[in-house]
């Protein structure tokens, strides 16, 4: 599982270079978002889309990378493909986290 | 189509082969023509139970294989998901209710949404242990084609 960062003024953006987050990767994903998003700024954005497939396992490691942040940082996610938006609506999951169509709709100023 | 057009993969139940099976046969139904508006719920439903064969059923054991059957008709997807290992609890399907939110960041669930999404996005579901084998039938139906889209997405 290859992740990228990217520290812009207050927002860390980090990259998911997979297709997929699955069970055989949910343990790898988690370790390795402990590892890049240690130390960064106080928002975070997951970037998922390259990512187009997301089981219950994939889904419970973005939730675990969220609560290693700690409650004073914050996980976003931005780009979900339409089969990863209804694992995280089917699941709720949708309620907890703040969901961006795009990287750009995450970065975008907040609107009036 | 008359009985239908199958498909089958057997692999060993180990998280790196179900990863790359899953795939494989996700793909493959949508090449036999199963159709796109139905191919994200089978994907997700076939994959959180297939999980389960590996996480649970050969859970402290060697694994052995997985062995998945799929037979899609015009109006529905049958797909039969068949292990040697232990069975489920009690010998029944368990319950799909899905893992409260809790109202705290730290009582979030990591998991438990596997039944609650296989229960959701199927017709029907049965599951016997016979003969040492666990076999899980999962079921979709679907709009006929010909009738046309009931309503634009």
């Amino acid at each position: 599982m290859a992740l990228t960062s990217k520290i812009t003024d207050t927002t860390q953006i980090i990259t998911v270079h997979s297709d997929r987050i699955d069970a055989a990767m949910a343990i790898q994903f988690k370790e390795d978002m402990r590892n890049v998003a240690d130390g960064g700024a106080p928002r975070v954005v997951l970037d998922l889309t390259g990512v187009e497939f997301i089981d219950s396992s994939g889904l419970g490691a973005i939730v675990a990378s969220m609560k290693q942040l700690g409650s004073d940082r914050r996980l976003d996610l931005a780009g979900l493909h339409p089969f990863v938006e209804k694992v995280f609506r089917l699941t709720r999951m949708d309620t907890v986290f703040n969901l961006y169509p795009t990287l750009a709709d995450a970065l975008a100023p907040p609107a009036e | 189509m008359g009985n239908g057009n199958c498909l089958d993969l057997s692999f060993t139940a180990t998280e790196a082969e179900a990863s790359v099976g899953i795939a494989q046969l996700s793909k493959g139904l949508e090449a036999q023509g199963l159709p796109p508006h139905k191919a994200s719920d089978v994907k997700i439903a076939l994959a959180e139970a297939i999980n389960n064969v590996v996480e649970h059923a050969y859970a402290g054991v060697t694994p052995a294989k997985v062995q998945v059957h799929c037979r899609l008709h015009q109006n529905w997807l049958d797909i039969l998901i068949s292990d040697t290992g232990t069975p489920l609890p009690g010998f029944r399907l368990p319950d799909g209710v899905p893992a409260p939110l809790g109202s705290a960041l730290d009582e979030l669930p990591e998991g438990g949404f596997g039944w609650f999404l296989i229960h959701e996005l199927t017709s029907d579901i049965r599951y016997e242990h016979r003969n040492g084998c666990n076999r899980l039938s999962l079921r979709f139906d679907f709009p006929n084609p010909s009738a046309g889209p009931k309503k634009a997405t």
